[in-house]
């Protein structure tokens, strides 16, 4: 199954998408959180989110979300040490793309799919 | 003319000095970002560029010397300038290879590959208040000087001079990047912190170059 990883500058922000994320994922999507620096402040690790990939990812790909900033420098700076790892960044907002992304994990849809989907988030207005 | 050279120990000297720089600046690094950013740029750099050189690695060639140092400041660099100099470092320390010694040809090569590097990251452009708009400018420069024939001492020399220049040339603009990018208006009237540190990592950088101990293979300047 496809993992998903939620970096944000908060520890309990990222916890908290993906505890949001895994309950649309119906309790099957994998979804690792990667908040905050490495002592807990507010901040982005890449060792964090190096760990928190490696923990999501069972082969099939992972994507990740990211909240601005450092975590999407961060982010696209792993993707490219991660060369050829099946490792992608969704272009998402964070919240909405996590619940997306897990919805889409859940089906063991593939990971270009799960991508896309998150991406759709961008698309869902919430007024008119 | 020599057209100098620096060996492994010269770049080490470089991410050094740069350390003392920014830990000699950070007050006022931090003191700019607080007025347009989150205010910890300064912190942040230092602990970065602490981390870089208690990270040097001995007895490799200069290349690996500034992958080293990158991949310290990724990971101990809190926000968005650790990415960014840390892709900037490595990039430029790609370039390199295993080289021993890098002339003043190559070191422009690499300071042009830094430059894509953190703009492929960022995205930003020049006009955006950024570190690029200390950064391009002072690539502009080193490749001009080059071109006229200057020393490796000569060309990092220009390039820190264009680097100072331009972070100056930041203060008038509107943000486009980062937080200060919510500000509108009234990010207008600061200095961008980013294109100051980085005047301060290659104002470092002609420090060295200058400095009557650089040079590898081939000593650098004519006395």
């Amino acid at each position: 199954m496809v993992g998903i990883v939620i970096i944000s500058h908060s520890r309990t922000l990222a916890e908290g998408v993906a505890e949001v994320a895994r309950a649309m994922g119906v309790g099957k999507a994998v979804v690792e959180p990667a908040g905050g620096d490495a002592e807990g402040r507010l901040g982005t690790s890449i060792d964090l989110v190096e760990q928190a990939v490696a923990a999501a990812d069972d082969g099939d790909g992972v994507v990740l979300l990211a909240d601005l900033g450092s975590s999407v420098l961060t982010a696209k700076m792993l993707i490219e040490d991660a060369e050829g790892d099946a490792v992608l960044l969704a272009d998402a907002p964070l919240v909405e793309g996590a619940v997306a992304a897990a919805s889409m994990a859940a089906t063991g849809a593939d990971l270009t799919t799960v991508h896309t989907a998150a991406e759709s988030a961008r698309d869902h207005r919430k007024t008119n | 003319m020599s057209t100098g050279s620096m060996d492994a120990g010269d770049f080490a000297a470089w991410i050094g000095r740069t350390a003392e720089r920014v830990s000699a600046d950070a007050e006022r690094l931090t003191r700019l970002d607080a007025a347009i950013g989150d205010g910890d740029h300064g912190l942040n750099l230092d602990r970065g560029f602490r981390a870089a050189v208690e990270a040097l690695p001995g007895d490799v060639p200069p290349g690996k010397v500034l992958i080293a140092a990158g991949r310290a400041i990724v990971s101990k660099t809190g926000g968005a300038s650790g990415p960014l100099y840390g892709t900037a470092l490595r990039r430029a320390g790609k370039v390199f290879g295993d080289a021993a010694d890098v002339d003043a040809a190559a070191l422009g090569a690499a300071l042009r590959a830094a430059l894509e590097g953190v703009q492929d990251l960022g995205k930003a452009a020049e006009g955006d208040k950024t570190m690029v708009d200390a950064l391009a400018p002072a690539v502009a420069a080193y490749e001009a000087a080059l071109a006229d024939g200057s020393d490796l001492a000569g060309c990092a020399r220009a390039a820190a001079d264009a680097a100072a220049k331009g972070a100056d040339d930041t203060v008038p603009m509107r943000a486009r990047k980062g937080r200060a990018s919510y500000l509108g208006e009234r990010s207008e009237g600061h200095m961008d912190p980013g294109a100051s540190s980085t005047a301060l990592v290659l104002e470092a950088l002609a420090d060295i170059a200058e400095s009557p101990d650089a040079g590898g293979s081939d000593a650098a300047g004519e006395g």
